[in-house]
């Protein structure tokens, strides 16, 4: 029965890392960049509902929305200020800008909040669920986590594929160019990228916080890393790819911690990461790229 | 007064100067054509037109509006499609998907299907496919689908990069059997080959390029006939 229990934590755990692996896999997808800022977006969307909540008693809800949009316009204005400027540039320029941008916001967490990790109340307000007559108990942070990651990745599945501007992420996530023959104005369509991975980050954040209730300015690195590993198991550039390779880190995750080591737990993580680069370095969906002569 | 006026075009390639000067225009219901070598700048020409590459020098007028200054997503709904060399539709797209963005910037639902209507009667390869991902179909088909998605803009100029590029002998004469067609109902075409031969057959005028420069224009059936052309790009 522990094992239920393990294995319903794991998906939970890891449909909050799904959600934030959608916002990279999305971003490389269509700017071709890895943006390794993503992580520390999940941490500012967090503080923001801290803050919200414990110094200006908002409404929790409401302290999400507004969390939501403020990193919108955060992960906006990353792009226009820092990536935009590099566009053509060569990838190591673009990726060392986007540790700089990491470092930047981390840095500015702890300048306003201080190095005093924050203690975070769960905004999920409801009693835990409990089942085979009191054989398994699942918190409703848990359950929460799962159903709204799971609205999240369809409703961003749908978006993408029957929408107008969700053709043209496709259009220009496969060339760029051929995109603006079309009127795509690529720009436009990286920047709603940007706006839209960065709104999910804050939800990420605020699920993340609930769960595990600890904030500090390094509460998103390493939950980004390990999205980042999720999107390349998954296949980098896959929104379903993202939700499977998320879903599978953060099953192997709590079942290492759990069954193996909790020591050990992130190390195995990794080391899935090389095994799957090494086996098949496109991940699990990656694209196959139809060679024409 | 021409539906598409260059002149003096420049346009470098960092140092490299790869158009030098050329001006040309296209009246509207003609076919133009622009032969020449490979490396001779066509490409570069029609990029351009559509924007995807920045003119150093001189214009580009069409239906009295200055192109050099405008981004390019928004040159395909002044009523220019372009189908770039190499076809660059959306492989991992369906048919269906590939013709629907290029009406991306029209908005009346009953005339994009209609214009789709049309598109399937030109082309009714494309509806036999429609559901299927682009990438998968032939060489030829594949051209009909940059041909199908360049008409749903309901361009009123369409420019044509290498159309018979890879394309069987035969393949070659039905789409440029269809650029005629596609004329004839009154759309004006630009029309860049190294196939000199058919581009001259179909075409009312040509211009020859040659390292950046224009060497040699007139009307298609003079230029078919004229020793050096024939000499130097039609084999003979």
């Amino acid at each position: 029965m522990t094992f239920i229990t393990n294995l319903i934590n794991g998906v939970s755990l890891g449909s909050i890392y799904a959600v934030i692996a959608l916002g990279y896999t999305m971003v490389y997808g269509i700017a071709k960049m890895l943006n390794f800022a993503h992580g520390d977006v999940i941490m500012v969307g967090a503080y923001i509902v801290f803050a919200l909540t414990s110094y200006a008693g908002v409404n929790p809800y409401l302290a999400l929305v507004i969390s939501m949009a403020a990193c919108t316009l955060l992960g906006m204005a990353i792009e226009r200020f820092a990536y935009k400027p590099l566009r053509g540039a060569s990838p190591l320029a673009v990726l060392i800008t986007a540790i700089g941008v990491s470092y930047f916001l981390q840095n500015m967490a702890l300048l306003i909040f201080g190095s005093q990790a924050k203690s975070f109340t769960s905004i999920v307000n409801l009693p835990a669920l409990t089942l085979a007559g009191g054989k398994i108990t699942i918190s409703a942070e848990t359950i929460v986590t799962i159903i709204v990651s799971l609205i999240i990745m369809v409703s961003l599945t749908l978006f993408v594929n029957k929408t107008k501007p969700g053709r043209a992420m496709l259009a220009v996530s496969e060339d760029k160019g051929a995109a603006q023959l079309m009127g795509v104005n690529v720009n436009a369509t990286i920047s709603l990228t940007f706006a839209i991975g960065s709104g999910l980050a804050a939800v990420a954040g605020v699920l993340l916080c609930s769960a595990y209730p600890t904030l500090s300015s390094q509460t998103g690195a390493m939950p980004g890393i390990k999205a980042f590993v999720a999107a390349v198991l998954g296949g980098i550039g896959s929104i379903p790819g993202a939700v499977i390779g998320g879903v599978l880190i953060g099953v192997i995750e709590i079942l290492s911690r759990s069954y193996i080591s909790s020591q050990m737990a992130d190390a195995i993580v990794f080391a899935v990461l090389i095994i799957v680069l090494l086996v098949k370095p496109t991940g699990i969906l990656g694209k196959k790229y139809i060679e024409k002569v | 007064m021409a539906l598409l006026e260059i002149k003096d075009l420049e346009v470098n390639y960092g140092v490299i100067k790869a158009i030098k000067g050329v001006s040309f225009d296209v009246n509207e219901g003609e076919i133009i054509a622009l032969i020449g070598a490979n490396g001779a700048g066509k490409t570069t020409i029609l990029h351009t037109i559509t924007g995807l590459i920045q003119a150093k020098k001189g214009s580009i007028v069409f239906d009295g509006k200055e192109l050099t200054k405008t981004p390019p997503h928004k040159i395909v709904s002044m009523g220019m499609a372009h189908v770039p060399e190499g076809r660059r539709i959306f492989q991992q797209l369906s048919v269906l998907e590939n013709l629907k963005l290029g009406a991306y910037t029209r908005k009346d639902k009953s005339e994009i299907a209609s214009t789709l209507k049309m598109v399937y009667e030109r082309f009714p390869r494309l509806e036999e496919r429609k559901n299927q991902v682009a990438g998968t179909l032939s060489g030829g088909e594949q051209q009909m689908l940059a041909m199908g998605r360049a008409l749903m803009s309901k361009p009123r100029i369409i420019l044509m990069d290498e159309p018979s590029m890879g394309l069987s002998p035969l393949l070659v004469s039905e789409i440029f059997d269809i650029i005629k067609v596609i004329n004839e109902s009154g759309t004006t075409v630009l029309l860049v080959e190294q196939n000199a031969k058919k581009a001259l057959s179909i075409a009312d005028r040509a211009y020859v390029l040659e390292t950046g420069n224009i060497t040699l224009s007139g009307d298609a059936k003079d230029l078919i006939n004229d020793e050096s052309v024939k000499k130097a790009y039609l084999g003979e």
